[in-house]
């Protein structure tokens, strides 16, 4: 994944900050991870080295450790997140149906953002509203009985929302320039 | 020197220094016991391999072998009904996502798992569980070697040689479950890694993942 203008220096500041923060030892690794996670969003490659480097713990195991728990992503977070349930009741009804179709409509993987960070889509293991099923979570709100038909809406109101933001912005320069 | 102490593994009394772990013990004195992950110089084994258990009189359930430090008077059979269907299970797990066409292996005949399947009469086939072969990327950037995922039995001695033997730091477990692999930092080629190429882990492959490119068979 490509570092947006500024990210890099974001990223050192904050790693510099939470380490000088934090007891340089191994068993702190957990702590400063999720430090670090919760500021950024998400656990980048240069994030990884710092730390590793800052502890003197092998880059390999940090890596090891952020792909072990469930609670680290290595991609940034999109803008528009969907989060798809794959408990045993959206499962058995179709919910890697829906996954598929997100996957299809956004052009990536389950776990991954994609290249421009519009999109982010994840699996998560039950929501808790079993009777909507199969369940979406999209931007923290709850979708339920999601058809690939209604992934297509799904993604006609995000392309929507964009142009919307797009034409905005353009009539807020323009109004800017008068 | 501290005096060495006396334990009993089937039948066969053995003199051992205190504070060895039993599988050590016993392979010193040529009693057979599998093992794959063990590592001797390993202060807290992972004891993950399941492989090494035996009876020890008085314990109630097999132990495995591994982790188990010995004692004075120690009575140990490696072998009962119990141990043989742990070991023929866990066997026959690590099977179930091995790559098992051992006839294009550069390992062939020099297999650890195959050294546990004659010792311990278990066949070399896959019938309980059902197969679980994934797509790995064949990793053959190194000059020398080559690494192929589909034959690691996840023993964890590649890391413990690159760790503590050439002190690099360049490969470690990562993921969880079934996804368990050994790789590099951000899963990159070993070649473009900060491996030295040493190849220490080529030589601590008990199979055929970690291989010299000589040895392979096409």
């Amino acid at each position: 994944m490509q570092y947006v203008e500024g990210e890099k220096e974001e990223i050192l500041s904050c790693v510099e900050e939470v380490l000088s923060n934090s007891a340089k030892d191994r068993e702190n690794l957990i702590p400063i991870l999720q430090k670090v996670q919760a500021r950024l969003g998400y656990l980048p490659t240069l994030a990884m080295e710092k730390i590793a480097s800052g502890l003197n713990v092998p880059a390999a195991d940090i890596f090891g450790l952020a792909t072990f728990y469930n609670q680290f992503r290595l991609n940034p977070p999109g803008k528009h997140e969907v989060k798809v349930c794959m408990g045993t009741a959206c499962y058995m009804v179709g919910g890697d149906i829906a996954l598929e179709s997100f996957e299809r409509r956004m052009g990536i993987k389950e776990g991954e953002t994609s290249e421009d960070r519009l999109y982010g889509l994840e699996r998560v293991a039950c929501v808790g509203c079993c009777t909507m099923a199969p369940v979406v979570v999209i931007n923290e709100e709850v979708e339920g009985k999601v058809t690939p038909t209604r992934v297509d809406g799904i993604m006609l109101e995000f392309e929507d929302m964009e142009k919307k933001e797009a034409a905005d912005k353009q009539q807020g320069e323009e109004g800017g320039s008068q | 020197m501290t005096k060495e102490i006396s334990i009993t593994i089937d039948d066969k009394t053995i003199k051992v220094k205190p504070g060895e772990k039993l599988l050590w013990a016993a392979l010193d004195n040529n009693i057979y016991i599998p093992h794959l992950c063990g590592i001797r110089d390993e202060g807290r084994p992972s004891a993950g391999c399941r492989l090494c258990f035996v009876e020890i009189e008085g314990s109630r359930h097999p132990v495995t072998a591994c982790s188990k430090v010995v004692e004075a008077g120690m009575m140990v059979r490696t072998r009962s009904p119990r141990v043989d269907r742990l070991v023929k299970t866990a066997f026959e797990l690590i099977l179930s996502d091995h790559n098992l066409k051992c006839g294009s292996c550069p390992a062939n005949r020099k297999c650890a798992l195959q050294k546990i399947a004659a010792e311990r009469g278990l066949k070399l086939t896959r019938k309980r569980f059902k197969p679980l072969q994934r797509d790995f990327e064949l990793d053959d950037s190194p000059d020398e070697f080559a690494f192929d995922r589909s034959r690691c039995v996840l023993c964890g001695q590649c890391v413990w040689a690159d760790r503590e033997e050439a002190k690099v730091g360049a490969i470690g477990f990562t993921r969880r479950g079934i996804n368990r692999v050994v790789t590099t930092f951000e899963d990159l080629p070993l070649a473009d890694s900060i491996c030295t190429q040493c190849k220490l882990c080529v030589d601590a492959c008990p199979v055929g993942a970690l291989y010299y490119k000589k040895d392979a068979k096409k």
